[in-house]
């Protein structure tokens, strides 16, 4: 059965003098923000309740932080490093301070579930035509302007409707779904670290596999362990310089590339997606220099997909980006000589396909989300015998 | 005579009786073009260790009386709301005990009450519901006597306010309910935003205040304050002085706090803003520490706020027209 949340868009004449109790609770406790996100699947399992910052369910001491002076805390989870009063929470919305102790208030707390093709994600190189058992929380540790997802990334916990599920629970589902992997998507997983990290050990007892989305706004430790217990992350590098990571995303470039990084030389499997914004981080020495970097610093055989900007959230004075553009930016990163070059949010486009290397020939054939044809064998071209990198 | 009769009959007959007309300036408000502030404080408004709530009320209508120029409360008071209005108070309880004091709403409604406003039409709000319990307030959704709850309670209104750099949706206390809104801020040190009075408190009608404390606030604060139904339908400011903090806020530090003793308020907020935030740094001087500039956190977006692009108000000292006021 389906299910879409639904915003308020009644509300009581304010100077109606009639409104009982019930009509009051009754709106109050279906007020709040509610995702537009995918139709969600409603399960037996799984209850919606009331929004509510109160239900010890959700609150687990939350890990990378320590004390400070006078009950304050600092985070150390994300290269932002909140210092935090207490009462007070970071800038992710979904951590808090309670009398000198950090807590996330998001443990088990999803406020949205989705089966959703892996090449959604996108991972074009792991498991191509399976699925994956997509969850998100409220909250983000950044604030794209471009955000698709604003409505619950943008929002603290209490602003949402939630489910409660436990790690155990997702795993569960997430085979009875017949997905292949669990997905950590929609908003930025880092901010519910915890969960994710228990989601993914129970995933594994089920034998279900985990794969993040990430933008990898993330500190080196924290990574590193999260490397130990997921299968692959994609990370949304969202430009190559840091004025644009300082004007449009609110984060840092750096430690994103450390994290990229690490998640590379721990052996994660590693795709990055680069969208492009028209006029803000498509110049040619940009892609050129990104291009550059990931050659030295990754090889060539680690995917990028360059997608399709529309115009959101807080940044909708931009067209969406020309089809000509992602295909100039393709063709630099395919001249700096990486393998495995996509342009993504362009159905039909022909770089949503895989091509061998070698002899160029077409191996896993998409058209949007749908595989068409499946042709690698072992790992391996069909045609010339060329390793393909990636875990098919 | 009980004490509500006679604060009805003061208000209504003459409530400067009991003020010394010697402390009302006769200065009309904006005569020279520059926004007024008034700070009001009285040396005996705490008796053994709590607010007196009736020299706290005297207080209030001194303030009034003083920003407005006028003999009579009831006038100030009607020159900000109407009958039949509904009148939102937002108050500041971030932080328990430090929390905006509730003889001083008390006082506040008392007044509303006596200028025609309904009791029920009276919306006293904050972030959370469990934030107005911290700070001393019973949640009210319909029972006699003002309205209490939080934003929690009724959720943010779908539309998206832009504004510069700032993104938000807006509570619905403030875009559905209220037709206007007192605010209440404190007097304290805030430690990213350098100081938290009437601008910052605004955060609490937005459902991010989380993303905009970057960059001591500034350019966000301002922005937020630029909402065009923040612009509007804030009518006045009150700042609870009553008892002050310096440094380490915006949590309680009881080690950091003084009895300020007073009120400060205007229809500016940029201005009452930078009266406050003199205040907290001649008091921080005076206690040894080092400015809030010298710390990395002066309150620039006080500046911004001030700025043709904001224009919500002076912080040219030059601009403001302070005047203190000392109860007898």
């Amino acid at each position: 059965m389906n299910k879409h949340f639904s915003m308020i868009d009644q509300w009581p004449d304010k100077k109606k003098e009639g409104m009982d109790r019930r009509t009051f609770l009754k709106l109050a406790s279906a007020a709040g923000l509610v995702m537009s996100l995918p139709v969600l699947n409603w399960s037996d399992g799984a209850s919606v309740i009331a929004a509510s910052g109160e239900d010890d369910r959700y609150v687990r001491k939350a890990r990378y932080w320590k004390k400070l002076e006078h009950k304050q805390i600092k985070c150390q989870l994300c290269p932002r490093q909140c210092v935090i009063d207490d009462h007070e929470r970071g800038y992710c919305g979904v951590r808090e301070n309670r009398g000198g102790t950090y807590y996330t208030l998001v443990y088990a707390r999803p406020v949205t579930y989705h089966t959703d093709p892996i090449e959604k994600k996108p991972l074009f190189h792991f498991y191509p035509g399976s699925m994956a058992f997509s969850i998100a929380t409220a909250g983000c540790n950044l604030n794209c302007k471009f955000c698709q997802n604003w409505e619950i990334s943008q929002v603290t916990p209490e602003q949402v409707n939630s489910f409660y599920m436990p790690p155990e629970k997702i795993a569960q589902m997430a085979k009875e779904y017949d997905a292949k992997t669990i997905a950590y998507t929609y908003n930025e997983p880092t901010i519910f670290y915890e969960y994710m990290y228990d989601t993914a050990e129970a995933g594994h007892r089920e034998d279900v596999k985990s794969v993040v989305i990430t933008a990898a706004y993330i500190e080196q430790e924290p990574i590193k362990e999260l490397c130990k217990v997921v299968d692959a992350i994609k990370v949304d590098l969202k430009a190559f310089s840091d004025q644009y990571y300082k004007d449009v995303v609110h984060g840092e470039l750096k430690p994103v590339l450390d994290a990229i990084e690490t998640i590379h030389n721990q052996g994660r499997w590693l795709e990055i997606v680069y969208l492009v914004v028209p006029t803000l981080n498509d110049s040619e020495k940009e892609i050129k220099e990104l291009s550059r970097w990931i050659m030295r610093n990754l090889g060539p055989d680690v995917p990028i997909h360059f997608t399709r900007f529309f115009p959101q959230y807080l940044l909708k004075n931009l067209p969406p980006t020309p089809v000509a553009t992602l295909e100039r930016c393709k063709a630099i990163a395919d001249a700096e000589g990486l393998h495995y070059v996509y342009i993504g949010n362009v159905p039909g486009n022909p770089a949503e396909n895989t091509y061998c290397p070698h002899c160029g020939k077409v191996l896993v054939e998409r058209i949007g989300f749908t595989v068409r044809s499946m042709k690698i064998k072992n790992g391996r071209c069909p045609y010339c015998g060329t390793k393909i990198p990636g875990i098919w | 005579m009980d004490r509500r009769k006679f604060l009805k009959k003061s208000v209504l007959f003459g409530g400067t009786l009991w003020l010394p007309r010697i402390l009302l300036p006769s200065d009309r408000i904006s005569s020279s073009g520059k926004s007024r502030v008034v700070i009001v404080q009285d040396a005996k408004i705490f008796h053994n260790r709590h607010v007196d709530s009736d020299r706290l009320l005297n207080l209030l209508d001194l303030s009034m009386q003083t920003y407005f120029d006028v003999d009579v409360p009831l006038r100030a008071w009607r020159k900000i709301v109407h009958p039949g209005e509904v009148i939102g108070i937002k108050v500041n309880c971030l932080s328990g005990h430090g929390s905006t004091h509730k003889e001083l709403v008390d006082a506040v409604v008392e007044r509303l009450l006596q200028a025609g406003i309904r009791a029920n039409d009276i919306i006293i709000w904050d972030r959370l519901n469990k934030d107005l319990e911290e700070g001393g307030f019973r949640i009210n959704y319909k029972g006699k006597g003002p309205r209490v709850f939080g934003n929690d309670a009724v959720g943010f209104a779908p539309k998206l306010y832009v504004f510069g750099q700032a993104g938000s949706l807006l509570t619905r206390t403030i875009t559905n309910l209220c037709d206007g809104i007192i605010n209440i801020g404190l007097l304290r040190d805030h430690s990213i935003a350098g100081v938290s009075i009437s601008l910052k408190n605004l955060f609490g009608a937005i459902h991010n205040p989380n993303k905009y404390h970057l960059n001591v606030g500034d350019p966000y604060i301002a922005d937020v304050n630029a909402f065009p139904v923040i612009r509007q339908k804030v009518r006045f400011s009150i700042v609870d002085a009553l008892e002050a903090q310096y440094h380490g806020g915006p949590a309680y530090m009881p080690q950091w706090r003084w009895k300020f003793g007073g009120l400060i308020v205007g229809r500016d907020r940029v201005a009452i803003d930078y009266t406050g935030w003199q205040i907290i740094e001649s008091k921080r001087k005076a206690m040894g520490f080092r400015s809030l500039k010298e710390e990395g956190r002066e309150p620039t977006y006080i500046f911004t706020a001030s700025d043709s692009e904001h224009a919500l108000g002076q912080s040219n000292p030059k601009m403001i027209e302070t005047i203190k006021v000392t109860a007898s």
